[in-house]
């Protein structure tokens, strides 16, 4: 029996070579820290929001931040199905509990300010992930879909169940705090409002990306691709799934509690099927493998709508037209963008991207 | 007692209309593994079809066939057309087509027949505990899903069917046309989609009219087992009767959570429906 090759002393283990140092700017910014990069991302962005917000009027100040929430959305609902694999028909559920919160927080304790109010909102959606996360986490697939369908179209009737406590059918209405008195003279509601929604979108983004760059979302990306072998290799499955559903469940509910926010209203009406779909839909449309599709599926959602409306009314189509030509034109887009650029609007931006560095 | 006794059969009459949606689902489930959310859908423009024909005609009963007729026409193109391109791909491409066609022909629909609720009369007489078009919904519903059982299990082309649907490499070796079999579950699906959207929808049509109906339908297929022709029966008559129930002692407004509610607990007991066989995994 041949005796075991002598080896190395530990001295003598070399590290790896490391990477090359750095050289210019691109590849300084690939060394900073991955939260500092989002941050300075996030703060670009929010910066540029604000140019928007400034130099448009108060209509397009509010589409502006009605993409924002839908942006957020979408963004939920990216890390749960294009990361994590877990596809959900019923996302307006979770904004559902999100505006509801809100609601509920502004009308029983209105000395709380905003950002406490929003941070309840993001535990209650924490529990309610927790919870349908939890109950889901055995079911694949179809049964999924199914489960989540249901609780879409289930849970709104809560508030006509209870309309003492969730106002019935016509919901709650409330109003908020608009800017503070020493901006009040500079700066519009709509404005603040707007400012407000983006701060938390670009937040709660920031977290979402951080995270999903970080080691749940390897553990996510490894349990959609074979949760057998993700499993072997000693990730808890159920608990990752849960994760996802959390995190995806919190996004929901701050969408949501921005959208009551920015509205002063929450209805049951306003959470229908079809806006669980049409998440769905702008998130396809954006794109699946990446956090970016979520923002053009977001400008999508708003903007398709308000197009469509424009259209109709300069062809002078009949109301019946014109009132269901968005969802049509919604439901055309899902299926050629899946028939043809299965990877959506960012897919095409990146290979356009691509084309372009490979050219100088 | 009395009121029990009507519960049970006003929920066994809607449970017909669930089990028969369920029905369409899981044939199409088994034959091309894809959940159809574009099944209420291609039903209502089946049902908005027998509205046309019914008012130009002035029979029910040609209004009736129309559906049917439109019912398989539709399914049998949505396979040709959209799904037989995204066969190939992951399952989701699949679902998201389906629902691309939901919301296309939903505002369809809307465009051509407004989205105003019009009047859509019952097959038979309404009246009473237990009406006529209730053991109507019954009677006919027995009937299509006998129909598909006999199909499947006695008939040649029921046989190729199951070939294709469940081992379509060795089918197309012993010379069945797999693409035409799949068309034809399709097209079957459809057409008993339309059967239970005619029992469903009156005594209003509109575009939004089968949403709920639908739900409940696909909640029906998921309890019983995507993969059980007769766990899709059970579940709509379980379903019907959980809903009856509900809605007749604690308040209508319960029956989306109620159905919620039999959702979880049957799926957290079985996470692939009642009636699925116990599955097999390969490490």
């Amino acid at each position: 029996m041949a005796s075991p090759a002598p080896r190395p002393a530990a001295d003598e283990v070399r590290p790896p070579a490391g990477p090359p140092a750095p050289v210019g700017t691109r590849a300084r910014w690939s060394t900073v820290p991955l939260v500092v990069r989002h941050l300075v991302l996030a703060a670009g962005a929010l910066a540029a929001v604000l140019l928007l917000i400034a130099a448009t009027d108060t209509v397009n100040t509010m589409r502006i931040a009605a993409v924002g929430y839908s942006v957020l959305a979408i963004a939920g609902l990216q890390v749960l199905i294009g990361a994590s694999g877990q596809v959900s028909l019923g996302h307006g559920a979770f904004m559902f509990i999100g505006a509801y919160t809100v609601a509920l927080l502004v009308i029983r304790l209105p000395m709380l300010p905003l950002w406490v109010n929003l941070l309840i909102t993001v535990a209650v959606s924490a529990a309610a992930g927790v919870v349908v996360g939890g109950a889901t986490a055995r079911l694949h697939g179809p049964y999924l879909a199914g489960a989540t369908l249901a609780l879409a179209v289930g849970l709104p009737s809560l508030a006509v169940r209870f309309p003492e406590l969730l106002g019935g059918g016509n919901g709650l209405a409330f109003t908020t705090r608009g800017a503070p008195p020493a901006l009040a003279a500079t700066v519009s509601t709509a404005q603040w409002q707007a400012a407000a929604v983006w701060f938390t979108v670009l937040l709660a983004l920031t977290v979402l990306a951080t995270v999903s760059r970080g080691r749940l979302g390897r553990r996510m990306r490894a349990v959609r691709d074979d949760p057998l072998a993700a499993a072997a290799a000693g990730i808890p499955v159920g608990r990752t799934k849960v994760a996802a559903f959390v995190l995806s469940a919190c996004c929901g509910g701050l969408a949501g509690a921005c959208q009551g926010y920015l509205l002063g209203t929450a209805t049951p009406s306003s959470f229908t099927l079809a806006l669980s779909l049409s998440l769905l839909a702008a998130l396809v449309f954006g794109g699946m493998g990446s956090l970016w599709g979520a923002l053009w599926g977001g400008a999508a959602l708003v903007y398709l709508e308000v197009w469509a409306e424009d259209a109709a009314h300069a062809l002078s189509l009949g109301t019946s037209v014109t009132n269901n030509l968005p969802i049509v034109l919604f439901g055309l887009i899902l299926i050629v963008v899946v028939l043809l650029r299965p990877d959506g609007v960012h897919g095409a931006v990146r290979d356009a991207a691509g084309a372009v560095r490979r050219a100088r | 007692m009395d009121r029990f006794v009507d519960l049970t059969l006003n929920g066994a009459a809607n449970g017909a209309v669930y089990a028969a949606l369920a029905l369409s689902l899981v044939i199409i489930y088994q034959a091309t593994r894809v959940v159809n959310f574009a099944q209420p859908a291609l039903a209502l423009i089946a049902v908005y079809i027998a509205y046309s024909v019914s008012g130009l005609t002035g029979r029910y009963w040609l209004g009736f066939a129309a559906a049917l007729l439109a019912g398989l026409l539709m399914g049998a193109l949505t396979e040709r057309l959209l799904i037989r391109s995204v066969h190939d791909r992951s399952p989701l491409s699949a679902v998201i087509v389906t629902l691309g066609l939901l919301l296309v022909l939903q505002g369809a629909a809307g465009m051509i027949w407004t989205n105003e609720p019009h009047s859509f009369p019952y097959p038979m007489d309404f009246r009473g505990r237990f009406s006529a078009s209730d053991a109507f919904a019954l009677v006919s519903v027995g009937t299509a899903a006998a129909l598909v059982f006999a199909l499947y299990r006695f008939t040649p082309l029921g046989l190729r069917m199951r070939a294709a649907a469940h081992r379509p490499e060795a089918a197309r070796v012993a010379g069945v046309r797999v693409g035409l079999m799949l068309t034809t579950g399709w097209a079957l699906a459809s057409a008993i989609g339309a059967l239970a959207a005619m029992l469903a929808v009156p005594p209003f049509v509109s575009p939004n009219v089968l949403d709920a109906v639908f739900v409940y339908g696909i909640t029906a297929a998921v309890v019983g087992g995507l993969d059980n022709p007769f766990g899709a029966l059970a579940g709509g008559v379980l379903v019907g009767l959980g809903l009856s129930y509900v809605s007749g002692y604690a308040g209508p407004e319960l029956a989306p959570l109620a159905c919620l509610a039999i959702l979880v607990a049957v799926l957290s007991a079985r996470p692939a429906g009642l009636f699925a066989a116990p599955s097999a995994r390969k490490v």
